[in-house]
């Protein structure tokens, strides 16, 4: 059929030409074919102080990876004859050279106390070796050696070097904390890890059925919150049979820190559903024929993806910090585990700290890995839409 | 259909709405018991025939989008019947159909979204995008949806070189240009456009009502054209239907409609229309009171609390839609017998 309608004003050739090409540089070239995630690296390099936190927390990671070569004293050997000796300062030049080295120690008993008191002996030093020899390990799990990052040459480390000083029972207290980084981290996220795939499912279900599932589920995760945490923590790891061996306690602790983990990350997948259902484009492709499973997956998913990234790294280091509080308050991991949790159970009382300060140490990597995954997930959060 | 002997073809409009509603429920309270009904639709019924554009225009809230969303099956309605007449020649109710049974011909009614910015998705390049449809219809072969995306992107006056990049990259009418092309993709018959051209710049809103226009004849579209300014409609519309809280009040050729209306609510719609010549004091009618609330209307006429001609039958009795003159249907009382005043008469 043949109508003659008049055209709106603007138009005046019949035939509209094709568009003008957009006069575009090389740079927005790139821009304009960049994919999510490249416009989310762009946007998230620019952030310095979350780019700074995920190589600090990189760091962290290999530090629990290469825990056993980074340190040099056997983590679980007590000896009493040890106990309680302070930090031992390094001294890098000897007569001008560079030979990093320490002052060995002598134990006395102090005539009026009784107390054992380590002086050290400027006579005796003590010269650093890397790559020494030390106690025998499997590296990364795979093969046994006993190279260790320092070490000292043709002496026991274990008897001669007290980088951070030892705890009551004589164990050295740095090559503790870095066996320690492992169980602490990993527990961050393997309880995340749990806590996610409970999230995103129930979240997930709540948000794209809707209706009475949603508001079953909405109104457990309600209950949940609003049981105090520390002691519904008490309870469970009260509950755990005694006999359990470490790992079996390790398992349990991650369940029942993702049991509240997981409500976060549930009403954020949800609220992204919500959301995404009424947009255009979702309803463009039901129209389109496009079935369920592939809006979901094409479209609703990458949309959200991102911002469970950042959610989970904001959750992160509530798992790390609640693994640290419980085992302080001996309800998580136990002896022989060792954590910073657990480490932080010897400066339990005033006077440890008053009189052994060194023992609190195992506070300062749990602060800065907190403030490491804040920064990086502020950042990450910042980074997530790149429309926005 | 055989009558003596001869086959004659009936004319069936290729869309005809029967006393369409869709009623949303309000919900209160812990148990969310449903406490009364917003009548968004609530008893409409018109016809487009093959070829023609109607458009559909009101105040937002009218239920414009919600009887586009009906028709498109984006929402179920409560009652009513959407009556389709698919390619095969046969006539579906869409409305009645489950959706699985609904999938054969969805694709022969399409959409065209009212925001360029939400109604592509920003993590898809141009190809994607508008090969989606063609994927979810079975064009397994990457080549040729290549081509088919190409083809469309000419249609819409787009470079075909743009197809690799994202939705980011381009400006409000290219995306909207973008969103065109997708909806054609599957050849549909039908396509609804919910306020395509109200989020974009006077100057691009020419362009793509133009375009609009140039895809019709070549493809033998139909438009379902829903907006809110009368002036955009004027250029494409064959037949306009002015809605009111729900329902119809009016529906006519556009001409007829511009320079004769017969209900005191298009009259006031009209009145509101701007005039490119500023010599011309325009007479506003300036409605008073609010629009009536779809939750508790008002008795009788809905309009009558805002009419100026309105009588005490208007306040009890709910007029129906009726034909005045052919092809020109009026829901008020007293629309013989007033004299309203249109707009361009003078051209």
């Amino acid at each position: 059929m043949s109508k003659a309608k008049p055209r709106a004003a603007g138009g005046d050739s019949l035939r509209s030409e094709l568009e003008e090409p957009l006069l575009t540089t090389a740079a927005e070239e790139r821009v304009s074919v960049a994919t999510q995630w490249q416009l989310m690296w762009w946007r998230f390099r620019r952030h310095r102080l979350a780019m700074i936190s995920g190589a600090v927390i990189i760091a962290f990671y290999l530090v629990a990876a290469f825990a056993d070569f980074l340190a040099y004293a056997d983590p679980h050997k007590t000896e009493a004859f040890r106990s309680l000796i302070a930090p031992q300062p390094i001294h890098f030049f000897d007569e001008g050279r560079f030979s990093p080295h320490v002052f060995a120690l002598i134990g006395k008993r102090d005539p009026r106390t009784f107390k054992r008191v380590y002086e050290p002996d400027p006579t005796r030093k003590v010269p650093l070796r890397f790559f020494a020899e030390g106690y025998q390990y499997k590296f990364l799990g795979l093969f046994k050696t006993n190279r260790h990052f320092i070490g000292v040459e043709g002496g026991n480390a274990e008897e001669l070097i007290f980088l951070l000083g030892t705890d009551q029972l004589g164990r050295d207290l740095w090559s503790r904390m870095m066996v320690a980084c492992r169980l602490s981290l990993l527990i961050g996220l393997a309880g995340v890890t749990l806590s996610l795939v409970l999230g995103v499912l129930l979240g997930g279900i709540s948000g794209l059925y809707g209706g009475a599932i949603d508001t079953l589920i909405q109104r457990v995760i309600e209950i949940l919150r609003s049981i105090p945490t520390i002691p519904l923590w008490m309870g469970l790891a009260a509950a755990m049979p005694r006999d359990w061996g470490v790992v079996q306690v390790y398992f349990a602790i991650t369940v029942i820190l993702s049991l509240i983990g997981w409500t976060d990350l549930a009403r954020v997948v949800r609220g992204r559903f919500l959301a995404l259902r009424e947009e255009d484009f979702v309803l463009a492709a039901e129209l389109a024929g496009v079935g369920q499973m592939r809006i979901i997956l094409r479209h609703m998913a990458p949309s959200f993806l991102s911002h469970i990234i950042a959610a989970t790294t904001l959750a992160l280091p509530n798992m790390i910090i609640s693994e640290t509080a419980l085992s302080f308050l001996g309800l998580g991991l136990r002896p022989p585990a060792v954590s910073w949790g657990v480490l932080l159970q010897d400066a339990q009382n005033i006077q440890t700290v008053a009189l052994s300060p060194w023992l609190l140490s195992a506070a300062i990597p749990v602060v800065i890995v907190i403030l490491a995954f804040n920064f990086l997930g502020d950042g990450l959060r910042d980074a997530a839409d790149p429309y926005g | 259909m055989l009558y003596n002997g001869v086959i004659i073809r009936m004319v069936v409009p290729l869309l005809e709405v029967r006393n369409l509603q869709r009623f949303f429920p309000i919900r209160r309270g812990l148990l969310r018991r449903v406490v009364g009904q917003v009548r968004a639709v609530d008893d409409i019924s018109f016809q487009i025939n093959k070829g023609e554009t109607l458009s559909l225009v009101g105040e937002s809230g009218c239920g414009k989008t919600t009887t586009a969303r009906c028709i498109l099956r984006a929402l179920k309605p409560t009652a009513g019947e959407v009556l389709f007449q698919t390619a095969a020649g046969d006539v579906v109710d869409t409305a009645g159909l489950p959706k699985a049974a609904l999938a054969p011909f969805r694709h022969q009614m399409q959409m065209i979204f009212q925001d360029p910015f939400s109604s592509l998705n920003p993590r898809m390049t141009v190809f994607d995008i508008i090969a989606e449809p063609l994927l979810a219809s079975g064009v397994r072969s990457r080549g040729q949806r290549r081509q088919r995306v190409e083809r469309l992107l000419e249609l819409v006056r787009l470079r075909p070189e743009f197809m690799q990049r994202y939705p980011h990259a381009f400006s409000g009418g290219q995306r909207q240009r973008i969103g065109i092309a997708r909806a054609l993709a599957l050849n549909p018959s039908l396509i609804v456009a919910d306020e395509p051209v109200s989020a974009l710049d006077v100057s691009v809103q020419a362009q793509i009502l133009n375009l609009m226009l140039e895809l019709q004849d070549e493809l033998g579209l139909t438009y379902l054209f829903v907006a809110h300014d009368l002036s955009v409609v004027k250029h494409i519309s064959d037949r306009v239907a002015v809605m009111y809280v729900g329902k119809i009040v009016e529906i006519a050729e556009t001409d007829r409609l511009f320079k004769a209306p017969k209900h005191p609510y298009t009259e006031a719609l009209l009145s509101a229309v701007p005039k490119p010549d500023p010599r011309l004091r325009s007479e506003r009618i300036v409605l008073q009171g609010e629009v009536a609330d779809p939750a508790h209307p008002p008795g009788g006429c809905y309009f009558h609390p805002r009419c100026a001609h309105a009588i005490e039958r208007c306040r009890t009795e709910t007029p129906a839609l009726e034909e005045v003159q052919p092809g020109h249907q009026v829901a008020c009382h007293r629309a013989r017998e007033l004299t309203l005043k249109g707009v361009g008469a003078r051209r």
